[in-house]
């Protein structure tokens, strides 16, 4: 912001602390960056505590974190700094300073553990119908990259899981017009919690935007062969063709024959 | 062949002077830091190209129906060799500097693509594989597996270049602008074809796994149903190997 724009207030040299200008929590969090691919999860459906069942198990400090993301955490912390300059008094400045740095790695902790319940919140509400009508309009925009395959066309991807437990998976790329998945290609998403989009994210947008599936439909099927010369590799050389199955879809009336009877089980080859 | 002849003719007989000198003169110029092609292979972007011998460059017969492509056909070649005189280079107007410039680059492209299907050229190119210079493969199931560059056309300005995974046989396009706007015609479309003949060890075990999306634990059952018919169609082709006697537990075969 420039200054131009700020209004400065008669009695400028008020703190930013004591004018009680703080960010909130959710939207900082989201605007990070690297976050890209979080949507911001309404603090209504943070307060549903049907919404978080079974989710105390699962986060340290569940009480102090969800607070803290509800920005509810900013009396208790008020509270404890009154605590700390009472002993401050006291005991003189070496305790302080302890009790300063313990306090210090105290945040951190419930700061981690706060975005912990944040992403696996998140990966619950990316389900609702509010939760997919938000990550549907990231995906319109691109937020979560194009697929890196040349026959799909800058086709969209869609953040998913390979797990939905914390510290197993980070998080993949899905994309609908080849299925397959990918890594993110920039560095800053490689790190990323998959726990915190889930492995039903995919299945559940396909399912709700059947449109997607149409458009996709529509896309050509083309797939790349390799050539030297303009000449196909022999099948038997070690670099022949064992691939091309990836990329295929049934294209005439035996395939599509085959491909009912797929319905249930891989039929026998005779 | 007609249109080597007419090169030799109309270079003449200096020609074969240059490439004299240019052997005496490999050792003293490499103690410049300024060499062109040195230059060149130092920008930013410029990592997928490899160095081309001085001598394959100054060899006319690898420059059959490449002539035509720049103008001052010669002049570009001994600039990117540095053999250009110095003084040619001072009556030089800044634009024809710069067309100069151009011209090298676009000329160093076309016989990079030559270049790197002849022997030594795969060697290199083997080098910048095995340092994956050229990315990996973004798909997950193909864990990593270093790429090759390859052009959809072997005309210039026709489509950037591709990467082609040798896992899963796909193309991609590079991840970064400074890549992905490269000419594919400075690679060919036949590099990761006669690469991959050349180091059939560089082959991998294809990927046989498949990803398909679920719902608390359920496969959608389209995307099942497809999945199964490409197991499908992978099984015909392995019986059908089978019977060529293809070996498909080593390079090139399938990993579970
Ligand atoms: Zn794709
Ligand atoms: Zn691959």
């Amino acid at each position: 912001m420039s200054q131009q724009f700020v209004e400065v207030p008669s009695h400028g040299e008020l703190s930013d602390e004591d004018s009680g200008n703080y960010e909130e929590w959710i939207p900082s969090f989201c605007a990070r960056f690297g976050h890209e691919y979080f949507c911001e999860v309404p603090t209504e459906f943070i307060e549903d505590d049907f919404n978080l069942t079974s989710l105390s198990q699962e986060v340290p400090h569940y009480r102090k974190a969800l607070d803290l993301i509800l920005d509810l955490e900013a009396i208790s912390e008020e509270e404890e700094e009154e605590d700390e300059d009472m002993v401050g008094a006291n005991n003189g400045q070496t305790d302080e300073l302890v009790k300063k740095k313990a306090q210090a790695v105290n945040r951190s902790i419930i700061e981690h553990a706060a975005e912990q319940l944040y992403g696996l919140i998140h990966a619950r509400y990316i389900l609702t119908k509010p939760g997919l009508q938000a990550m549907a309009e990231k995906f319109d925009h691109k937020e979560f990259g194009t697929c890196p395959r040349y026959h799909c066309g800058g086709m969209q991807l869609l953040p998913c899981g390979l797990s939905d437990t914390i510290g197993k998976y980070t998080v993949r790329l899905y994309c609908p017009s080849c299925q397959d998945l990918y890594l993110p290609q920039s560095s800053r998403f490689l790190c990323l919690e998959g726990a915190f989009w889930g492995t039903s994210f995919p299945g559940v947008f396909l399912k709700h935007f059947k449109e997607l599936e149409d458009y996709v439909g529509r896309k050509t099927k083309n797939s790349y062969e390799l050539k030297v010369f303009g000449f196909k590799i022999n099948d038997r050389a070690v670099s022949g063709q064992r691939m091309k199955w990836l990329r295929q879809y049934p294209s005439n009336e035996e395939e599509w024959e085959e491909f009912a009877k797929c319905e249930f089980e891989i039929p026998n080859i005779d | 062949m007609a249109a080597a002849k007419t090169m030799v003719q109309e270079e003449g007989l200096t020609h074969t002077q240059d490439e004299d000198d240019s052997m005496g003169e490999v050792t003293d110029s490499s103690e410049y830091v300024d060499e062109w092609i040195d230059l060149f292979l130092g920008k930013k972007g410029h990592e997928y190209f490899c160095d081309i011998d001085p001598d394959y460059i100054t060899d006319r017969f690898n420059l059959i129906n490449l002539q035509k492509t720049v103008s001052k056909f010669s002049q570009v070649v001994q600039y990117i060799v540095d053999e250009l005189d110095e003084s040619i280079l001072e009556t030089m107007s800044n634009a024809r500097l710069e067309q100069l410039e151009n011209d090298a680059r676009k000329f160093y492209g076309l016989i990079h693509a030559r270049y790197i299907i002849t022997v030594k050229g795969l060697q290199k190119m083997l080098d910048k594989f095995k340092d994956a210079d050229f990315g990996r493969c973004p798909r997950v199931y193909c864990n990593y597996q270093p790429l090759l560059p390859v052009g959809l056309h072997d005309t210039p300005g026709m489509d950037c270049v591709k990467l082609y995974c040798a896992s899963c046989e796909d193309l991609y396009i590079p991840k970064s602008m400074r890549h992905s706007c490269i000419d594919g015609a400075f690679f060919g479309t036949s590099f990761p074809g006669m690469f991959l003949q050349a180091f059939p060890e560089m082959v991998p075990k294809h990927p046989t796994k498949k990803y398909v999306p679920k719902i608390f634990g359920f496969e959608l059952h389209k995307q099942a149903q497809l999945a199964r018919w490409q197991e499908f169609q992978r099984l015909k082709l392995e019986k059908k190997l089978k019977t060529l006697d293809v070996d498909l537990t080593k390079n090139g075969g399938y990993s579970a």
